[in-house]
């Protein structure tokens, strides 16, 4: 049974933080906190990293009006080697924690995780969080940041960010209706800088299973989003559906909504953990805060490989993960 | 999931690389790149008493320099992204991705950090380098024991 249908489970509230690059972009005005540069008054990456998961953590325990204690569980991850982004950030905590790695796929994954602690009434108050830094994944994933290889326009740039939720059984604006964990998907795609194609098809699997699960189609929902597909992987995604005979009028990608790629210098979008994480918390919540929308999907999707897997030419396993919302 | 059709549809959707602007930016910029390594040898050659021979690695030396100090302002990825292989190609390259490199590690230390991984990508020239000019060497060898001289 990968999907779950929830019935009391509800959003008590968000914090995002982002770095420069995010700050200017077309939904700069609904984040929380900003940084001016990636080093967030840190001495290296990683910690800038870690700063601003700690703010998010901070930010929206406060920002709910709650303490630490009240909060049972929490769930997060990121893309730095041994998840050490989330978990020490949780050092200043005293919230119980598992941390969850899921590539990109990290933002739903974690909130499905709480929210099936918060429905099954194990705990009042779950947290999940996560984040990316562009520096910290360009140098796990890629090259040094200021290696001055030319990329090809398929890439993506991954956005600097942290995003935290806390979910609750109190009833509030935004309910969780449901919860689908995707299959790992492998079409022995092995282009590492076009992973938007190859997590494609993950989205599209655990749309498939969404569907199913709760006999539904896909205009059911006003806007499905997936998590950092860009534009190529949308249009693969979009071309896919079509041959599976599902038809979406009504998807829209995170990785195109947190920048605007003709006017930002980011290739085909945004990537990364915080990049389905920030848009979801900030703007896609405002919108159904504000009833512009009443029904959403969101897919986060996931590249599993490591620098090593994808070294020794193996292809790359992909997964996705969906959270579904309502407006009360 | 139809591998074949998933196939099909990513390389469908696949964004064509510019390769005519490419090349002719990388021309013109490496082209630059020879210039001013040209007008620095005569500047060098006119003003110094420095033969050319001794002059040549001065050429190299600045180049260098120039690149280490454009990749340490975060200002040459940007234009590397532009230029692409009219600056990867000449000894610039080589020199973006040492300092980058060290850059990159300085924050584990200059042991482990700088020391450890300042080759990380330029390891692998040097090495096949060496050998190249190794096996080069023996060609050369070979021939002249039949009377060709390269």
């Amino acid at each position: 049974m990968s999907s779950a249908r929830l019935n009391n489970t509800y959003v008590q509230g968000t914090f995002t933080v982002v770095g420069p690059m995010e700050m200017d972009g077309p939904i700069g005005s609904y984040f929380d906190a900003g940084y001016k540069d990636l080093y967030c008054g840190e001495k290296s990456f990683e910690k800038a990293e870690q700063m601003m998961v700690k703010r998010a953590i901070k930010g929206v325990i406060d920002k709910c009006n709650l303490t630490e204690a009240d909060i049972g569980m929490a769930f997060g991850g990121d893309l730095c080697n041994q998840i050490t982004a989330a978990s020490f950030s949780m050092r200043d905590f005293k919230i119980p924690f598992a941390g969850v790695f899921g590539a990109c796929s990290t933002s739903m994954l974690s909130l499905a995780l709480a929210s099936t602690f918060v429905e099954s009434n194990q705990t009042k108050y779950a947290l999940a969080f996560t984040s990316s830094h562009n520096a910290t994944a360009e140098r796990q994933f890629r090259f040094p940041t200021e290696y001055g290889a030319q990329k090809p326009p398929c890439t993506t740039y991954t956005v600097t960010g942290a995003g935290s939720c806390i979910v609750s059984s109190i009833p509030s604006d935004i309910k969780i209706t449901g919860i689908t964990f995707g299959e790992v998907v492998d079409l022995e795609h092995k282009d590492i800088n076009d992973l938007g194609s190859a997590m494609a098809p993950a989205a599209l699997k655990c749309l498939q299973l969404h569907l199913e699960a709760f006999n539904i189609e896909p205009s059911y929902y006003d806007m499905i989003v997936t998590g950092d597909l860009s534009k190529v992987g949308r249009a693969v995604l979009l071309d896919m559906a079509k041959e599976y005979g599902i038809e979406l009028n009504n998807h829209y990608d995170c990785g195109l909504i947190v920048y605007d790629i003709n006017k930002q210098k980011v290739f085909s979008g945004g990537s990364g953990c915080a990049c389905s994480a920030v848009t979801t918390y900030s703007y896609l919540f405002h919108l159904l805060e504000t009833r512009k929308i009443k029904k959403l999907l969101v897919m986060a999707t996931g590249a599993l490989m490591s620098p090593t897997t994808f070294q020794q030419k193996d292809s790359i396993p992909c997964v996705a993960h969906a959270v579904a919302f309502e407006v009360m | 999931m139809n591998k074949e059709l998933f196939a099909k549809t990513a390389k469908k959707n696949y964004p064509k690389k510019p390769k005519v602007r490419n090349a002719i930016v990388a021309f013109l910029s490496g082209g630059l790149v020879a210039i001013i390594g040209q007008v620095i040898l005569n500047i060098i050659l006119n003003y110094t008493d420095y033969t050319l021979e001794e002059a040549l690695p001065f050429v190299s030396i600045t180049i260098i320099i120039i690149t280490v100090i454009l990749t340490g302002f975060g200002v040459y990825d940007k234009i590397g992204q532009i230029c692409g292989a009219g600056l990867f190609i000449p000894i610039s390259g080589f020199a973006n991705s040492m300092a980058s490199s060290a850059i990159e590690s300085r924050s584990e230390g200059l042991v482990y950090g700088v020391g450890g991984n300042m080759f990380k990508l330029a390891g692998t020239v040097i090495v096949y380098g060496v050998v190249a000019t190794y096996i080069l060497g023996i060609i050369r060898f070979l021939l002249s024991l039949g009377g060709i001289t390269i």
